[in-house]
This record gives structure tokens, C-alpha cells and sequence, in this order.
């Protein structure tokens, strides 16, 4: 009996505290399409560092702060937006001109035009950032697909 | 099963602790010990609890000015559980107050509290003033109007001691009696790391004074035999603890803890009050005036506290029944009384708040944080129906006015307005054509957002407001003058009765106004206070 009540007692406190460190929160604020890039400045199949504002949450706050992509033009409808930071972790990486792939000078891994690994550690290929095309401008959401 | 005896033997033999477990479990408790035992174990369990969600709260909280408020409000209303831990730590203040006083109550009425165990007694009154202590500093940390008025208040009593008033002040960090980031970071430090260890440390001398003296026994405990505290003492002490969590939890999840408006020094219309265990102090202060208020503030209460710790030396008679105990029933019926009395006439003259215990929790919606001329612009497009080539958001016979501001110039934005097409005319008049003109050329990034969303009853109300010129005199959202006051949060201060009156007769509500009187439609009337009564502070 004793261990019971003190069992439910340590349950009743352990749910919502585990609920309350462990689930993501409910964002009411969503960070929107900013335009990053014009598509006619950019080159298809050569990847340009792009640098643009977004909006992003941080808990209570909501930043505006300055961001970059590796974006690379595929044809005349579509690009893709890497996020600049290594998939093993998280260095920046650059384009090798020389080579046509992304370098990254941690721990060598490298990264083919299309994001996949080639070689080195990086788990899974380059993140994106979720893009749209409109009026002829690139332009670059908040939400993240892993790669 | 043999393994774990192999563990318990090891550490048993490295450290001694279960022979201190069984030490501590089978102590001897006199006969009589029973159900009046519980509730110091209820009160030390609630101060574990507020431990618990003090430290979990803590996890996602900044402690500063301004970003305190940001941040609490994120608790409740993003982070998933954030309102049932902080319901726990609320009301587990008020419950554990309960707690302790009634625990002090009773060793009062028993009169537990004599030799040998007088220095039990003082260091229990020490803990209730450290108790107290934490309801104090806990207010101040969700930095709306009711924590920084409340606290302003305390700050200010705190400065009445003459001599020692401005040292005081200066140990707060209010020099002045002024609340800011240094006041702040004292009382959050005081809550969280002065308090806290010395709270543990005087519960472990209590505990240790208590094991050491017993349980206070009764005249039948020398004739019968001792029981042992563990079970038949624990199962009560559990089955009451749980019985007190149990309201805890339901408090928690029933009543929602007010969070108002984020702290403004300018805010001449709040109502401060403290928490409800000190409004018997706060009415009991306003029997004191002028020179005396000293006394009614500082010097009783100092020495109610001095006679308190003292109870063991002022009582010194023999251990008697608790019937026989007259004396101490009277000073607690007396003590209730007084109390009562006190806390219902501080809660009767308490004029209603003017600010809704939950508005911290509204969220703002975009439309009601545009200028006024702007969401009157809103309406000047929707009006003639520009969107009908104007898509927001899409494709449409004309550009898309939500991608850019437009790079037209005025003579032809205006020309347009008038006739979008050839053999189509507008409505538009004067003041909404230039409304409009400075909506497509400047308008903000909240006014996009508004531009799909705004409802038609507050963009109607905007348009009233402009064409009444409303800003000449009064500031909104921004942009106006400030001849007159500004207008954000007007229905925190005044009725809808008063707002609608006052248009009508400005100096009849508002003696001394020099605002004229404006005659509005029962319709305008209608919309433009609706409208006014939703934009927040």
C-alpha cells in the first residue's frame, strides 16, 4: 500500500516532467518563404553560397538572423538548397571547384553536386532546406529535410 | 534475488546504509503517535515537490527583466505539460504554506514545543519564516503587472525601518525603491540558491531534533508499549501526503495560474495585491497611518515573530492535555479570527482588477498589431475588390501585392486606385486613396500577414478611426499623435460603456478633456469601439 501511493505520486510527477523535457514544444510562431536568391543568377550544376535573413525560433524568441545555403540550380524549374553544415558533425563544407565536390576540412568528408556521401564519415547525405521557385526568385523556407 | 543481497551486503558493509535505513525505519514512537503525526511528513514532501518543479521550471526560464516574462509565458503555452508544472508550483506554495501553519498549529495546541524541545520549536518557526520567504521572492519571478506592482509594494515597506531603510533598499538592489534587473537577479537568487540549501539544512537539524527528543508522548504512552515508526506510522504518514498531492494535482490541472500583462513601470491603473496568505498583513498595514505605519508595518510583525521563536520560554508550564490547554486554544481561535477577518476585509475592498488574470496567455493576432491607417488600407483594397486581380499569396491579372511593396509612382498608384481599368471606376475617396498609396508603397511585414486574415468588423473599425481622424490626437499600434493618451489596452482601463459614452461626451466621462464630441452611427459607434477594445497594450 505504501509503495503503491508512493508509486503513483512518482508517476503523477514523472509524466508531465517527462513530457515537458522530452516532447518538442507546440511553436505558435512559423518562420516563412524569404526569398534568398534570383534563379538567373545562378549557374545550373554550379553550386552558389547563398546568404539570406531568415526567421527563426529559439524557445521564446524569434530571431531574424543572417543564414547561408549551398544552393545548386538543376534546370530551369528546380533547385536544391543545402544547408551549410556537414551531416557528421555539423562543419562547415565547402566546393571543391577542382574536384566538383563539397569538402568538408574536419574530418574529410566529401559530398557529390547532389548532396550523397562519396566518402568519409558522414552518416547520410546533406541536409536541405525546403525551397520554392516564384516570379524568378529562389526562395527558402525555415523547415529542414534531412538528408 | 542473491545478487542483490550481494549488492546490498557490499554497500552495507562500504557505507552502513541499511542499517541507517532500518535505524530510521524502526524507530521507537510512543502509543499515541498516529493520524495528529502526519503533517510534518506532508511538509517535507511538499517542499520536495516544489524542488522538483522549481528545478524543471528553472530548465526553461530566463532570469531577466522582460525575458523572464517571455520566457514563463513559453511554458505555459508551448512547452507540452509547461502549464500542470507550474499549476504544481503554485499552488504548491499556497498548499504547503497550509502545511506548515497547520503543523505549527498543532505542536502549539499540544504544546509540543516544551523541554526538551524548545530548540525543535525555533528551528520550525526559522523554516515558516523561510517558507514565507519563498512565497515572497517567487512573486516577483513571472514579471507581469501583478508580480512588479506587489513587489514594488514589499520593496517599499522594507525601506520603512528608520536608519536602516535605504540599506535595506540597497541589499534588494532597488536603490531608490525602484524594481529592475538587479532587484530581479537578487530575488531570483535568493529564491533559488540562498533559500534552498539553507531550507535543507534546517530541515536536517528538525528531523535530527525530532528523532532525537521523539515524538512528544502523552500521559497513557508510560503505561503502554512503544510502536515502532515503520509501517503502521509511515502507511499513515503516506496515505495523508498522498491525500494532500492528490489535491495538489487537481488544483494543478483545474485552476489556471494567472499570467497578466508583461510588467509596465508606466501603468498608472494597476491594483497591486500581494498573494493571498499575506492579505491579513497588507489590510493589517492600513490600520496604521502617517508616522505609525512603521509600526503596523515593521515593528508588530518583527515582534510577533520575536514572541513566536519565544513560545517555549513565554509558556513555561507543565506539559498539560490538550484539553486543559485554555490558554493556547484561545491565542489559536483569537490568532483564526483575526486572520479571517483581516483577509476578508482586504479581499472585500479590493476593487475589481483591471487587467484579465489570463491576459498573458491571448495570443496577438497580426491585424491587432498593424496601425490603424494600415488595416484601414486593408479595407480600402478590399472595398473595390482589388483582389480580383491582385491575388494575395497567388497569381492573378495584376502582381501579387503580398511579394513586394510596390515601386510605382504615387501620380500613377493614385490614377490607378481611381480607375484600375479602363471603363472601371472606384469608390475610393480622398483619405482612403492615400491610405492606399501608403499601404502598397510602405506597408510592415505584420501588415502582409494581416492583409488575408484581418476580420472584416476590426478593418471596418480602422476605417472609422481614420476617417474620424482618430489619430491626430491619440497614438495606435505606433503610428498618431500623442496630444491625447495613447489608445493600445484601453479596455485593460475602461468599460465598453465608458468607451462608447465617451465619444459622445468626452468631457462628461473624462472631466477636463479636451477632446470634441463625435457623433457616430449606431453602426460606426459600434465597430470603432469593438475595434479599439481588441488592440492590446
Amino acid at each position: 500500500m505504501i509503495a503503491g501511493l508512493g508509486g503513483i505520486m512518482t508517476a503523477a510527477l514523472a509524466a508531465p516532467a517527462a513530457a515537458y523535457l522530452l516532447l518538442k514544444p507546440r511553436s505558435q510562431k512559423q518562420g516563412d518563404f524569404v526569398p534568398a536568391a534570383d534563379l538567373s543568377q545562378l549557374t545550373i550544376g554550379k553550386p552558389e553560397e547563398v546568404v539570406f535573413h531568415r526567421t527563426r525560433v529559439d524557445g521564446w524568441r524569434v530571431l531574424n538572423e543572417k543564414s547561408t545555403a549551398w544552393v545548386v540550380r538543376k534546370d530551369d524549374q528546380n533547385v536544391v538548397a543545402f544547408t551549410p553544415q556537414c551531416t557528421h558533425l555539423a562543419c562547415a563544407y565547402h566546393w571543391e571547384e577542382k574536384d566538383a565536390k563539397f569538402f568538408c576540412p574536419c574530418h574529410n568528408s566529401v559530398f557529390a553536386i547532389d548532396g550523397k556521401v562519396v566518402s568519409g564519415p558522414a552518416p547520410r547525405p546533406l541536409d536541405r532546406y525546403v525551397t520554392k521557385i516564384d516570379q524568378g526568385k529562389v526562395l527558402i523556407s525555415s523547415e529542414i529535410q534531412l538528408g | 534475488m542473491k545478487m542483490l543481497r550481494g549488492v546490498i551486503d557490499w554497500l552495507e558493509e562500504r557505507t552502513g546504509i541499511e542499517s541507517a535505513i532500518h535505524h530510521f525505519l524502526y524507530e521507537d514512537v510512543p502509543a499515541s503517535a498516529g493520524w495528529h503525526q502526519v503533517l510534518g511528513s506532508v511538509a517535507l514532501f511538499a517542499f520536495l515537490t516544489q524542488v522538483f518543479t522549481g528545478i524543471l521550471l528553472a530548465l526553461n526560464y530566463a532570469p531577466t527583466p522582460g525575458e523572464a516574462y517571455n520566457s514563463l509565458r513559453y511554458i505555459v503555452t508551448e512547452v507540452t505539460g509547461g502549464q500542470m508544472i507550474r499549476g504544481l508550483h503554485h499552488w504548491g506554495a499556497s498548499l504547503m504554506i497550509i502545511v506548515v501553519v497547520l503543523h505549527m498549529a498543532q505542536t502549539f495546541l499540544w504544546g509540543a514545543y516544551k523541554k526538551p524541545r524548545e530548540a525543535t520549536w525555533m528551528v520550525g518557526a526559522l523554516l515558516l519564516l523561510l517558507t514565507l520567504a519563498y512565497g515572497l521572492t517567487g512573486y516577483l519571478l513571472p514579471w507581469d503587472n501583478r508580480a512588479y506592482w506587489a513587489t514594488t509594494v514589499t520593496v517599499h515597506i522594507s525601506a520603512l525601518p528608520p536608519g536602516a531603510g535605504p540599506y535595506v533598499l540597497r541589499l534588494l538592489g532597488s536603490d531608490g525603491g525602484s524594481i529592475g534587473a538587479v532587484t530581479f537577479a537578487r530575488f531570483y537568487a535568493a529564491h533559488v540558491l540562498l533559500l534552498p540549501p539553507l531550507t535543507f539544512l534546517l530541515i536536517a537539524i528538525h528531523v535530527y531534533l525530532v528523532r532525537r527528543h521523539g515524538v512528544t508522548p502523552i500521559e497513557v504512552d508510560a503505561t503502554l508499549p512503544k510502536k515502532k515508526f515503520y509501517p503502521e506510522q509511515v502507511f499513515k504518514d503516506t496515505v495523508a501526503t498522498f491525500a494532500w498531492f492528490a489535491i495538489l494535482v487537481i488544483m494543478a490541472i483545474a485552476v489556471r495560474v494567472p499570467l497578466g500583462h508583461v510588467a509596465d513601470p508606466t501603468d498608472t491603473s494597476f491594483i497591486p495585491r500581494p498573494e493571498w496568505y499575506f492579505l491579513f498583513l497588507f489590510q493589517f498595514v492600513k490600520l496604521f497611518n502617517g508616522p505609525l505605519e512603521v509600526v503596523g508595518a515593521v515593528v508588530i510583525p518583527t515582534l510577533a515573530i520575536l514572541v513566536l521563536f519565544l513560545v517555549p520560554f513565554i509558556d513555561r508550564g507543565k506539559v498539560l492535555r490538550i484539553r486543559e490547554r485554555t490558554g493556547a486554544i484561545a491565542v489559536i481561535v483569537l490568532g483564526v479570527l483575526g486572520w479571517s477577518a483581516l483577509t476578508a476585509r482586504a479581499i472585500q475592498t479590493t476593487p475589481p482588477s483591471t487587467e484579465s488574470p489570463d491576459a498573458g496567455f491571448a495570443q496577438v493576432e497580426p491585424w491587432q498589431q498593424v496601425p490603424p491607417d494600415q488595416l484601414a488600407a486593408i479595407g480600402a483594397f478590399r472595398k473595390d475588390n482589388c483582389a480580383t486581380c491582385h491575388v494575395l499569396g497567388g497569381s492573378g491579372a495584376g502582381p501579387d501585392l503580398t511579394r513586394a511593396a510596390s515601386q510605382r509612382p504615387a501620380d500613377w498608384l493614385l490614377q490607378h486606385f481611381k480607375q484600375p481599368a479602363p471603363n472601371v471606376a472606384t469608390q475610393l475617396k480622398g483619405p482612403e486613396l492615400r491610405g492606399l498609396l501608403n499601404f502598397v508603397t510602405k506597408r510592415n511585414d505584420v501588415a502582409v500577414k494581416a492583409w488575408t486574415g484581418a476580420p472584416v468588423a476590426a478593418v471596418e473599425g480602422a476605417m472609422v478611426y481614420q476617417a474620424n481622424q482618430c489619430g491626430a490626437c491619440h497614438k495606435l499600434n505606433g503610428a498618431g499623435m500623442e496630444t491625447g493618451p495613447p489608445l493600445n489596452g484601453v479596455a485593460d482601463h475602461h468599460n465598453r460603456e465608458w468607451i462608447e459614452g465617451h465619444f459622445a461626451d468626452p468631457v462628461k466621462f473624462s472631466p477636463g478633456s479636451t477632446m470634441p464630441p463625435f457623433k457616430l452611427s449606431s453602426h460606426d459607434l459600434d465597430r470603432l469601439t469593438n475595434y479599439l477594445m481588441e488592440i492590446p497594450k
